[in-house]
């Protein structure tokens, strides 16, 4: 590395490679010499330092009062997910079972169940989750889950994980996880849908077309 | 009033005394010598010896005592690391404490007890009676005094500083 | 025995006992809010408006946590401890002249509770009996940390007298009076400037020390927490400690109520002369220019705080006894030798 650096040198003699190598201009030589009478006496460094803090006292706060005042986020902010309902309220989830061979962190299990005559209004397909989980804990919000379902079912919605007490508690379940039937219970994911609708990609629904 | 502040003052005084002779643990001893040094200070205060008496307080209660708890602070003080007294010593030291009581009895029973009497109020203790009479009266006793500490300071630097080689 | 002024004393104490409580108590809202400030963010802002009731709610907290007594310490010595350093941080306040006399219908009522013809040494023999509470409540833990903390603590407090004990003599050569509040009326009127002008290096090293006395940071070797997890009270608990935080935020007051009087000309501001307002209003102007000082020297042991790291056991060491003592005796020297050939 030292050897291909001074033979850089060689073929451009000017000052430029010495600044090329450094990623910002903030670095600073740092020279260690002996304090002078001045700097042994120490009160001027005091001095410099409290005028920095007192500079702080004067500056806009960095702390956003949660919950009162929330940060703003990105648009594609990958937070809890959703399980989503088609136009008819019926769930979409058929438990294939793609998003928890997808999880890299394990967090998904899935039971599967078949519909029974009469609940056509519930589940859109003959095959449904009877149970799906997510832990919470171990999900690392990837969005892998998401890109691997083939039924639009589920999503990383905006919304922030509030905290719980036990371990127990971060394992939601469908009572969490699915949206509500009416639209005030519906969550909004077309953010992130539209990544991928640009280039008509495999997601659309098959069943659809 | 003065009378029962110095009653009261000179019982407290006596009872401290006592207290550091008789307590088992010297951190406690230590302590009630330190309540004696207040109860004495009191008494400078009764006699109208402002000065002395927070002088008293600053050098022997603030300054001295604070060494000696730092000292036993640090002492093991576990029963089981004191040193066996063997029964020679004992003997030793109570025919020594009888002898100084013995001596002790004799020069109350010499001396006259005269009456109390308090003081008139002067200004003899102030900060500036003491100042002018150290430095006009007790000139020769201050200054050598004075040397004294300066011998003192020279010795404690003189042990404190490393050998040379 | 005068019963007036028996009663005038007796009222006197238990306003400036309220005051110093009160004050140390929003000490710690004020450290907690400065800290923040001073580092960009916000502080305690939930109890109250602005955080202003959260004293309050530590207060409680204090009160109401489990008090712990270790089973190998000496109990009697570990409840005596907290109770002296509280005990003399709140007994320096009887020296201090807090302002102007009011005279209510012809009674005098004086704002100072003893105006003792050897105040300062008063204050040092107060100050040099703090650090029992200290040691006692160090030593009786029987913890090793809370033993080397109080150790620091009395060290650090001997050590620093003394630059505090020599500073204060060449004020006094200056002045030429023990007395407060003689040294206060010295600092008024024509031709007088507050001592600061006519000491600073002995101002210097009085606040240096009074940092040191009051174990503030940057000298608060005896609490570090980093390496001593608290010292000499890390094995208290529930209100015990509450004592000594809150006697450290007393000390803190007082100390800056001294350096204000001693230094800064007390109830004084230039021109408070000239104004020639009536006495109970002097009076009450006369107070609020003395805690306008106090609270700023209260801002200004914070704002170090937030500023300057830790000394080291050694430097603190070597800057009390190999720089500041010499200074101070040199400081002596030069007010004498001012003094004797100026004047």
């Amino acid at each position: 590395m030292h050897g291909l650096l001074s033979l850089n040198n060689l073929n451009t003699p000017n000052t430029k490679t010495e600044s090329t190598m450094q990623l910002t201009n903030r670095s600073k030589v740092v020279v260690k010499h002996d304090l002078n009478w001045l700097e042994k006496l120490y009160l001027p460094a005091i001095f410099s330092g409290l005028a920095i803090t007192i500079k702080h006292l004067f500056k806009k706060s960095a702390t956003v009062r949660y919950p009162e005042e929330k940060r703003e986020i990105a648009s594609v902010y990958r937070g809890q997910h959703v399980l989503k309902r088609d136009d008819k309220g019926r769930e979409n989830c058929t438990a294939c079972g793609l998003c928890a061979v997808a999880c890299p962190a394990e967090a998904i299990s899935i039971e599967a169940a078949e519909r029974k005559k009469g609940e056509e209004n519930l589940y859109r397909e003959e095959k449904y989750a009877a149970k799906y989980e997510i832990n919470m804990l171990r999900c690392i919000y990837c969005g892998l889950c998401e890109d691997a379902c083939p039924k639009d079912a589920i999503y990383l919605s905006d919304r922030i994980v509030p905290t719980a007490f036990t371990r127990g508690n971060f394992i939601y379940g469908k009572d969490i996880l699915v949206e509500g039937i009416d639209a005030s219970g519906r969550v909004d994911v077309s953010k992130r849908k539209k990544n991928y609708e640009m280039e008509g990609s495999p997601k659309q629904p098959l069943i659809n077309k | 009033m003065s009378l029962y502040l110095f009653l009261t003052l000179a019982i407290l005084t006596i009872i401290s005394a006592l207290a550091v002779v008789f307590s088992k643990n010297p951190m406690y001893s230590v302590l009630w010598l330190i309540v004696c040094f207040f109860t004495i200070a009191g008494h400078y205060v009764l006699l109208n010896a402002q000065f002395l008496a927070i002088v008293h307080l600053i050098v022997y209660a603030g300054a001295i005592m604070v060494l000696f708890l730092f000292v036993v602070m640090l002492l093991n003080l576990n029963a089981d690391t004191e040193p066996h007294k063997s029964n020679l010593s004992k003997i030793a030291s109570a025919i020594a404490a009888g002898l100084f009581f013995v001596v002790l009895i004799a020069s109350i029973r010499a001396t006259a007890l005269g009456e109390f009497n308090l003081p008139n109020k002067t200004n003899i203790g102030f900060v500036e009676e003491v100042g002018k009479k150290l430095f006009t009266d007790f000139l020769l006793p201050f200054e050598i005094s004075s040397v004294l500490f300066l011998s003192a300071m020279i010795g404690s630097v003189l042990l404190a500083k490393k050998e040379k080689k | 025995m005068d019963w007036a002024l028996l009663l005038d004393k007796t009222i006197l104490i238990v306003i400036i006992f309220a005051v110093s409580l009160g004050i140390a108590a929003y000490s710690t809202y004020g450290e907690r809010k400065i800290a923040a400030f001073l580092q960009d963010r916000l502080g305690p802002d939930r109890a109250g408006p602005f955080g202003l009731l959260q004293p309050i709610a530590d207060g409680v907290k204090m009160f109401t946590k489990e008090e712990i007594i270790p089973n190998a310490s000496d109990k009697f010595l570990f409840i005596v401890g907290p109770c002296i350093f509280m005990m003399t941080a709140l007994m320096t306040s009887a020296i201090i002249p807090w302002g102007k006399s009011f005279n209510f219908g012809g009674h005098e009522f004086g704002l100072q509770v003893a105006d003792l013809n050897v105040g300062l040494l008063y204050l040092f023999a107060v100050v040099s009996i703090g650090g029992y509470g200290i040691m006692i409540g160090g030593w009786a833990s029987n913890n090793k940390f809370a033993l080397l903390g109080a150790l620091r603590a009395a060290s650090q407090m001997i050590s620093y007298e003394l630059a505090m004990g020599m500073s204060i003599v060449a004020l006094l050569l200056i002045n030429n009076s023990l007395s407060l509040r003689e040294i206060v009326d010295g600092q008024a009127g024509d031709g007088n400037v507050w001592n600061v002008v006519r000491q600073p290096i002995g101002f210097l090293i009085f606040l240096i020390c009074a940092f040191a006395e009051c174990n503030r940071a940057p000298f608060d070797l005896p609490e570090s927490e980093s390496e001593l997890i608290g010292g000499y009270h890390t094995e208290f608990s529930s209100m015990k400690l509450g004592l000594f935080l809150f006697a450290e935020y007393i000390n803190m007051f007082i100390s800056s109520a001294i350096i204000a009087s001693l230094y800064f000309g007390g109830y004084h501001f230039p021109g408070i002369d000239s104004l020639d307002l009536p006495q109970n209003i002097a009076a009450i102007v006369s107070i609020a220019v003395l805690f306008a000082k106090i609270l700023f020297f209260i801002f200004f042991f914070m704002w170090v705080r937030w500023t300057l790291p830790r000394f080291r056991y050694d430097q603190l060491m070597n800057l009390g006894w190999k720089i500041l003592i010499p200074l101070s005796i040199v400081n002596v020297l030069v007010t004498g030798a001012w003094i004797t050939f100026f004047k």
